[in-house]
């Protein structure tokens, strides 16, 4: 039995535009210890994805079905009270952004002594000490006089290192980062992400991160789920995703990444943004920016499946919601992936690790031209450019 | 210490304030046709013009405006605030006698005015746009709209008349007696729900606002109980508005208990004041405004206090 297993997780939005399905039929699993990664651009349904697995989602938004099995629990069967006793006890989350994630008026210290003292009975004392220990374990300078500090004192990055003891303070199984370093600078981001995932050792603690940046993912997680309005597209092993990434868009994610030694005027992007959730395209979801897409695209939504046999699957690590995969589509999907220093060749930088850093040497290059695109497709503007969601 | 200097500087900066409003004051109230001494000879057809002559001279009524203003304000810097000329009695003693009548009024008004607006504007915000937030703003509407006057005097009509259960015209005993407390209720209750309309309105919507910050969702995600959510987390950051709101209606408390004070003949400086105004008491109306003036500026003043506990990044430095 998986830690968490989310089945069918399907939440709408009623707002004024319409209903918008922000997380559509959604499945994963996270296992004990594991560490996985959820990646797709703004408005993907990450962090309403996140907010499901707490029951934190507010109105105008309902879970409208599905099943959140936490240890077995379904935690959509739970009261009011006891979902409380698992959220910052059993699953804790690291917020975006920390500023705005600490209350203003109120000290660092008692923000997370609160948590200790409510969930494991701590005495003020004893919750304070803990409290310390924590700041230390996160890395913040002199602990105890920090500990009466108000947030404003603190400085961006120590305030997501006490967001992050905050999330750790009570032991958590699962721990849900939601774009944890995304308002960092990059050297900062680079020693919060050492921190966080050494801590998730250290506290045997499972971590959902929640990221648009795939560097991030390459470097901590076990298992990857890449999702597009709303709804997973592709579930791979880190290194299979990197590797042999099966969905186009993935792909399209993968050819996104700026390399060193680039000589190239312009990024590559994927034309388009992504679809208004008021109005998702018919068939899959992802057709309009889809360079092979083809017409059974526009009509058929693919389901997700084994990349090798088109078979459908459950909870599989290994599947892509593409119709290529069920025979439906004319022709093959035509790209090519090129990873420098890969699997089976002779590493040709000093970062033969795909796991390894990627500020300085990019582990995963593909081809400049992964796809097979013809370059004016990538230079164009998208067929559908109504897209700007607020970060999902 | 920065806090100290704080209320330092801002208690020298009343200084100029007070001496615009005697000056705008006594300008105005010169402005207006007749003193007491007409009165007293419209009542006294004996009274010869020499005799008027001295009397005026008497209480410094015959030099210029700015001559009067100058002795006036020489006095005042002195301690003198005059006399009230209609029972000829000095100024300070006079209000001195009223003052507490109001002060109890007016906190009493005021705590009651706190006490229905921030459990009111709790519950209309957390339950935003239910039946109960929907009822919420009626109250408020009607509170805003209901004239304190008309409010006493249904009051009076409803508790005192009609029902019999709450007695109207105070006795002349000591303020802090127990009988006595009684007497405040209705008043005290016809000033606080004006108030506490405002009040509630202000702090739904900034307790509204504040619900919707990161800060409670993490709150909640920590497993706290929404009952610690609402009033440890949000209420803090809510009340910082409520605050300037809460200062900002010690101005109207006071005008209302000019009004209020004389529809429940209570004894206090808001009805002395009608009175003044009314013989041209130029003495006693100076005294009052400056001392309304006086009092406005301290509640500010003590808003600006109470910021700097509720919230830590607030310094005064």
């Amino acid at each position: 039995m998986s830690l968490l297993e989310v089945e069918d997780l399907t939440v709408n939005f009623y707002t004024e535009e319409g209903v918008v399905t922000a997380v559509d039929d959604l499945s994963f699993r996270i296992d004990r210890g594991e560490k996985f990664g959820v990646v797709g651009e703004s408005g993907a349904g990450k962090s309403v994805t996140a907010l499901s697995v707490m029951r934190l989602i507010e109105e105008p938004g309902r879970i409208e079905s599905g099943t959140i099995r936490f240890d077995g629990q379904d935690l959509m069967e739970l009261s009011d009270s006891a979902v409380r006793d698992v959220r910052g006890n059993d699953i804790a989350m690291i917020f975006q952004d920390a500023q705005t994630a600490l209350n203003p008026v109120y000290t660092v210290g008692e923000q997370i002594s609160e948590a200790i003292r409510h969930h494991l009975d701590y005495s003020d004392a004893e919750a304070r000490d803990r409290t310390i220990r924590l700041l230390d374990d996160v890395g913040i300078p002199e602990p105890e006089a920090r500990y009466d500090d108000y947030p404003h004192e603190f400085s961006g990055g120590m305030q997501q290192r006490a967001i992050i003891a905050m999330a750790l303070s009570c032991d958590p199984e699962l721990l849900i980062a939601d774009e944890p370093t995304t308002a960092l600078d990059v050297t900062i981001e680079a020693k919060i992400l050492d921190r966080l995932d050494r801590l998730a050792d250290e506290y045997d603690t499972a971590i959902q991160l929640i990221t648009h940046d795939l560097g991030v993912i390459a470097e901590m997680c076990d298992r990857v789920m890449v999702m597009y309005a709303g709804r997973a597209v592709e579930n791979a092993p880190v290194e299979e995703l990197y590797y042999d990434p099966k969905h186009p868009y993935t792909v399209g994610l993968m050819s996104a990444i700026p390399r060193i030694g680039d000589r190239q005027d312009r990024l590559q992007t994927i034309p388009g943004t992504m679809p208004d959730l008021v109005e998702v395209p018919s068939g899959c979801s992802f057709h309009p920016r889809c360079p092979f897409a083809e017409e059974a695209c526009t009509r058929k939504q693919p389901p997700l499946v084994d990349p090798e046999t088109g078979d459908g699957v459950g909870l599989s690590d290994r599947s892509a919601a593409c119709l290529a995969y069920t025979g439906d589509l004319d022709s093959e999907l035509d790209y090519e992936v090129e990873v420098k220093g890969g699997r089976g060749s002779p590493p040709d930088d000093t970062q033969p690790d795909p796991r390894g850093g990627r500020t300085d040497t990019e582990p995963l290059q593909a081809d400049s031209d992964p796809v097979g695109l013809d370059t004016d497709l990538l230079d164009r503007d998208g067929p559908d450019d109504s897209g700007g969601q607020q970060d999902g | 210490m920065g806090l100290r200097r704080f209320i330092a500087v801002r208690v020298l900066t009343t200084i100029p304030i007070l001496f615009g409003v005697s000056v705008f004051t006594f300008a105005m109230v010169h402005l207006t046709p007749g003193d007491p001494i007409d009165q007293l000879v419209a009542l006294n057809p004996q009274i010869s013009a020499a005799e008027e002559a001295a009397i005026r001279a008497r209480y410094g009524l015959d030099g210029p405006v700015w001559q009067q203003y100058f002795t006036w304000i020489t006095n005042v810097l002195q301690g003198d605030f005059g006399t009230v000329i209609n029972v000829d009695q000095p100024v300070g003693p006079y209000i001195m006698d009223r003052l507490p009548q109001t002060i109890a009024l007016g906190l009493f008004g005021w705590v009651i005015a706190l006490l229905i607006a921030i459990p009111t504007g709790i519950y209309a915000a957390v339950n935003k746009d239910t039946l109960g937030d929907d009822l919420s703003r009626v109250f408020a509407l009607s509170g805003i709209s209901l004239p304190n006057f008309w409010l006493g005097l249904m009051l009076i009509l409803v508790f005192a008349l009609w029902l019999d259960l709450w007695p109207v015209l105070a006795p002349n005993k000591p303020l802090f007696s127990p009988a006595m407390l009684k007497y405040l209720v209705l008043p005290g209750v016809t000033i606080g729900t004006a108030s506490s309309a405002t009040l509630m309105r202000v702090m739904r919507s900034s307790m509204a606002e504040e619900m919707n910050k990161e800060y409670v969702t993490a709150a909640r995600a920590k497993g706290l109980p929404e009952r610690t959510v609402v009033l440890k987390h949000v209420l803090r950051n809510s009340l910082i508005s409520v605050t300037t709101i809460a200062a900002f209606l010690t101005a109207s408390i006071f005008a209302g208990a000019v009004v209020v004070e004389s529809v429940f003949a209570w004894p206090g400086l808001g009805r002395a004041f009608v009175k003044a105004i009314s013989g041209r008491e130029v003495d006693l109306i100076m005294a009052i405004t400056l001392f309304t003036g006086v009092t406005i500026i301290l509640a500010n003043l003590l808003a600006d206090i109470v910021y700097a506990l509720l919230d830590p990044r607030i310094r005064y430095d």
